[in-house]
């Protein structure tokens, strides 16, 4: 690229963008920085490069700013974050400034923000079980690393909890180095201090470095900080061979956001005022999770996904599940009637599941154990429906035996309250649910499985 | 005069002087060579649409045409490989660049370095024309690959022979001086031509019992697969990639997941063909373009995945085309058109999606192929589609209903009950169940048609049965009735939902898709009959039967005879234990 050029003024200023006119070599991402007298210097980045105009989109506030008297500096490079190790155990703002007190990190390199895609030839397949201690997840939605799998909650449900939990006790069965990069975008200062005490309580600080947006940073820093994070987690990742975890809080901020800019720069709005390139903008967050196969580390995401209004179809939640790899999903019934985490097994999924379970990972039985559950639950839900309208004496014994263990399902496995459980615990408890039922009722379960069980118990 | 750049805005590029470029030149743009289209031309200056990621490119780096359009190139050795979206194989990108896509990658698609052994068929002086025979090579153990003429080429053979080639060295000469090599381009949004459709008769056989069984596809025939998110299209695209009957595999990964690359990496080569006993990949050729992919080459990688799959039926193959999905090539046409200014149409999308969607479908098909020896070829194509919200009525969808001849429709409520696959079988439709008909018949039984008949009327008749359930419940209806719901469910939860995960029911066989339907007929049919004979409700087997058939369901294919065998004299058993029952009550 280029080296750094200074113009004086720009021609006009529109919301956010200032249009300079004849720029020498402006290329596309420029990084800029615009300087006016007696203001701090902003940043900017060019979204236009033209010979007669280019388009800089300033990151900072823009009121103030006489864009005839303010000096532009296209620096000849894109944007880029400071990565490293010594990035843990530091918070920072969302685009990498210390907010602890501490001296800016020099980190051990820098790398563009945007990154690049991962080849597909080049990775390998995720399949290490990762045990978060919460039976709905490690039983029916089992994570692994390397997957990206969100937590769709509700406003007031406990979506950021059950991440924390998740990090909490997320350790490397082996012992390998472990790392935690957790993005805030636009949550409150309290949801984002619980965090960080959590994280502490478990000894955890030293191992994770925190990118918090707050809310009176610019709204084009949302937007960035993701990314900010993401380049640190991948260089932890993928150049130091670490197992990173990024909790990224929450989604729904990010959006709006992007929504905001997209009508400040006048683009067609998509679906619900949405841009029609959010499904594209949200892969190229999403998708830089992943394991490089010949490398040590993997990038592990747990986006946090408010649903607006519970609505698993609104946009925000819906191109989510379209690129992730599953899905958590809280339920305000489940909340309201006490069950803890309040997690809806039926819409919940991890895609990854099959490759991380079964014999030498999980259990041997642990496919056909959680189908077995699944139909069952699945089948005693839609009888607690039904039963509300044609009352007890309609329906069929069978009927009756998969609705009571709908509710025992929900109070016994699903609702484990915060102590952590072991796999094999969660496993047991699935079993003794299911050996209350007769072995008619449990068809997923086939006769080798059946025999093995009454062996072992 | 060297063009050059004056404009970027993300992956739009305006260059000038270009005036001796055409409109869908192929363009490489800026110092890094990054690959480009032309898709406006004004004067000097040309609108380019970069395949590749912009970011860096400056105002001033220079630009130049290849004086070509976007062409794939074809011939032996594009089985096995994975191509990024506008062909460049994704290993050899690695090669270069390491684990991560940089810009600028120059990688041909075929090989330079592998060699075949090309052996004639034709003498100088044969004339010959566009899709004519000129020799054999054998791309891979057993599958012996034609070098044709390409399709607008015709002259006399002046020289032609036999030996050891590279995919671009000449291996014939015509008397007006052109060459002909190995293989050949060919412009990708342009369908090769054919020398007469036909009708399709034969099924593409899918070995998932709900689709054979209840919406079979004709080879050649088009497939709409819409689906909510986590509904089962990217495992039933895979299932088909595995199991399909086809003798070529073109999936084409257009917008989605990495980790779904590696999936079909990481399976493929381990399984057989049950036909050929060979690997998987062996017939299999992925074009991937992922969602953090660029766009531009979204909207590519189907135009070439078609043009590879038209390819390989020229030379007489029944080929698979798998695109994983159509909603992303549409939403890439959308966010180009958008940063076009063109006009936007429903939703946004462009005024000519529904054509566009139109063309795509169109060029699945069966055909007599061009040339000689005389051969037939087919591309069946199956579309998943993503409609946002799980709402089908978007026009996405919309446009591709209208051209598909079979819908098969996911329901987000099936895949919650974890009923796989999802296939709703209220809505999903084929128009090829009468044409394809007769195989069935000649491959399984007689009384396939009829099966499938009763079939449907059974699942119609459930549903109605379980709305009135829903608000009288199930004690309050007739024994035959309640025998509905149970050969329903047999169906529902036996015969038509299969585990990909299973390995012995991943793939069903026709036979095994017919053996299970016809039990469960029998079970209703003679059910029946043993109600009508006085034999109680509750003194069905039907636990039991149900527990054979699962166990059927799950068995080596080698074990179905005995617990068929199993099955049917329970079934038998209903109507004569009820005779004494009858005497009695007499
Ligand atoms: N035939 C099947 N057998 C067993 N499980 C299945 C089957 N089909 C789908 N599933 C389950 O459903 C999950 C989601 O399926 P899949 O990834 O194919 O959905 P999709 O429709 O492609 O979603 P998206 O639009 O988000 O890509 C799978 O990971 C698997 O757990
Ligand atoms: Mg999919």
């Amino acid at each position: 690229m280029n080296l750094a050029r200074a113009y004086h003024g720009a021609s006009a200023a529109t919301g956010p963008l200032l249009y300079v006119p004849r720029t020498h070599r402006a290329a596309a991402g420029e990084w800029v920085v615009i300087r006016a007298p007696g203001q701090p210097a902003r940043r900017g980045q060019v979204i236009d490069a033209g010979e007669e105009i280019t388009v800089v989109q300033v990151l900072d506030q823009t009121l103030g700013l006489a864009p005839a008297k303010a000096e532009i500096t296209l620096t000849g490079d894109i944007a880029r974050a400071v990565v490293g190790r010594e990035l843990l155990g530091r918070a920072l703002d969302g685009v990498g400034r210390p907010l602890d007190g501490l001296p800016a990190p020099v980190g051990e390199a820098l790398r563009p923000v945007w990154g690049a895609p991962m080849n597909p030839t080049r990775r390998a397949r995720p399949a290490d079980f990762i045990e978060t201690g919460i039976s709905a997840i490690d039983g029916l939605a089992t994570l692994v690393r390397g997957q990206k799998l969100p937590v769709f909650s509700g406003p007031g449900l406990p979506g950021l909890e059950i991440a924390a939990e998740i990090v909490e006790r997320a350790r490397t069965p082996r012992g390998e180095p472990f790392a935690v990069v957790f993005v805030g975008v636009g949550i409150t200062e309290r949801e984002t201090r619980e965090f960080l005490r959590r994280l502490e309580q478990s000894g955890g600080a030293e191992r994770t470095v925190m990118f918090l947006n707050q809310a009176r940073d610019p709204a084009i820093e949302r937007l960035l900080a993701p990314r900010f994070a993401l380049a640190a987690a991948e260089f932890l990742a993928f150049e130091r061979g670490i197992h990173v975890l990024a909790v990224i809080a929450d989604m729904v901020h990010y959006c709006e956001t992007l929504r905001e800019i997209g009508a400040a720069r006048d683009e067609m709005p998509g679906r619900r005022g949405y841009p029609g390139y959010m499904y594209t903008d949200l892969a190229s967050l999403y998708e830089r999770a992943g394991i490089v196969a010949g490398r040590e580390g993997s990038l592990t995401e747990i986006p946090i996904v408010t649903m607006p209004e519970d609505d698993i179809t609104h946009p925000i939640p819906d191109l989510t599940g379209y690129i992730t790899e599953g899905q958590v999903v809280l339920s305000r019934e489940l909340h309201q009637r006490g069950i803890d985490p309040p997690i809806d097994v039926l819409p919940s999924l991890s895609r990854l599941m099959n490759s991380g379970i079964g014999e030498g990972r999980t259990v041997r039985e642990h496919r056909k154990w959680a189908d077995q559950l699944y139909a069952l639950y699945a089948r005693g839900q839609e009888t607690k429906l039904v039963a509300a309208i044609v009352g007890e004496a309609g329906l069929s014994a069978a009927d009756k035996r998969a609705r009571d263990f709908a509710e025992r399902f929900e109070r016994e496995l699903v609702g484990q309250g915060r102590t952590p459980r072991r796999l094999r615990e969660t496993i047991e408890i699935g079993w003794r649910l299911l050996e209350a039922l007769p072995r008619e009722d449990l068809l997923r379960i086939d006769e080798a499985t059946w025999r093995a069980r009454k062996e072992r118990t | 005069m060297t063009a050059r750049v004056v404009r970027v805005t993300g992956s739009l590029v305006e260059a000038r002087p270009m005036r001796e470029s055409a409109l869908f030149d192929l363009v490489r743009v800026g110092a890094r060579g990054l690959l480009g289209e032309i898709v406006r031309l004004q004067g000097e200056v040309a609108t380019i649409q970069v395949y590749e990621e912009t970011a860096g490119l400056a105002v001033g780096e220079p630009v130049r045409s290849t004086g070509a359009a976007l062409e794939a190139e074809l011939g032996p050795g594009l089985l096995g490989s994975i191509l990024d979206g506008v062909g460049r194989p994704l290993a050899r990108v690695a090669d270069q660049e390491g684990d991560f896509v940089l810009p600028g990658a120059e990688a041909v698609t075929l090989d330079p370095d592998r060699r075949f052994a090309f052996e004639a068929t034709v003498q100088p002086g044969a004339r010959v024309t566009g899709g004519d025979v000129v020799g054999l090579v054998e791309e891979r153990p057993g599958f012996l690959h034609p070098i044709l003429v390409p399709p607008r080429v015709s002259g006399i053979v002046a020289e032609v022979s036999s030996g050891s080639f590279g995919a671009r060295d000449v291996v014939a000469a015509l008397d007006d001086g052109q060459a002909l090599t190995l293989a050949h381009r060919w412009p990708v949004r342009e369908p090769r031509p054919v020398a007469e459709w036909l009708r399709g008769d034969r099924p593409f056989v899918t070995g998932q019992r709900v689709l054979d069984f209840l919406f079979p596809v004709a080879e050649g025939g088009s497939v709409a697969l819409p689906g909510g998110f986590g509904t089962g299209k990217t495992v039933i695209e895979h299932s088909l990639a595995k199991w399909a009957d086809a003798d070529v595999v073109v999936f084409i990964g257009c917008g989605e997941r990495g980790n779904e690359i590696a999936d079909v990496l990481a399976e493929l080569p381990a399984l057989l063909d049950p036909r050929t006993g060979r690997s998987l990949i062996e017939r299999a050729i992925l074009v991937v373009n992922t969602s953090n992919m660029p766009v531009a080459a979204r909207e590519a990688s189907v135009q070439l995945g078609l043009t590879i799959a038209e390819y390989y039926r020229d030379l007489g193959q029944r080929v698979a085309v798998l695109a994983d999905s159509l909603s992303r090539w549409a939403e890439a046409l959308r966010e180009l058109g958008a940063r076009l200014g063109e006009m936007p149409g429903e939703e946004g999308y462009p005024t000519t999606l529904s054509d566009r969607i139109g063309k795509v479908f169109e060029r699945a098909g069966r055909a007599r192929v061009r040339g000689a020896p005389e051969r037939q070829g087919a591309v069946t194509f199956i579309g998943a589609l993503s409609p946002p919200g799980g709402d089908f009525s978007e026009p996405v969808t919309q446009a591709a209903l209208r051209v598909a001849g079979t819908l098969w429709a996911l329901d987000p409520a099936l895949a919650r009950q974890r009923h796989f696959p999802a296939v709703d079988w209220a809505t999903s439709h084929s128009l090829h169940a009468e044409a394809t008909a007769q195989w069935f018949v000649e491959n399984t039984a007689e009384d396939w048609p009829e099966l499938r008949r009763e079939t449907s009327s059974l699942l119609r008749r459930d549903a109605e049965l379980r709305e009135v359930t829903a608000l009288v419940g199930v004690e309050a209806l007739q024994e035959s009735d309640r025998l509905v719901l149970e050969a329903a469910r047999i169906v529902r939860e036996i015969v038509l939902s299969q585990s990909s995960f299973d390995p012995n029911d991943a793939r069903s066989p026709v036979m095994k898709t017919h053996r299970l339907a016809a039990l469960a007929i029998a079970f209703h049919r003679q059910g029946l009959a043993a109600l009508e004979r006085g034999t109680a409700f509750a003194r069905l087997p039907i636990g039991e039967l149900r527990q054979t058939m699962v166990r059927m369901r799950s068995a080596p294919d080698d074990a179905l005879d005995e617990l068929a065998l199993h099955a049917n004299a329970l079934i038998d058993s209903m109507g004569r234990e009820a005779e004494p029952e009858k005497e009695a009550a007499q």
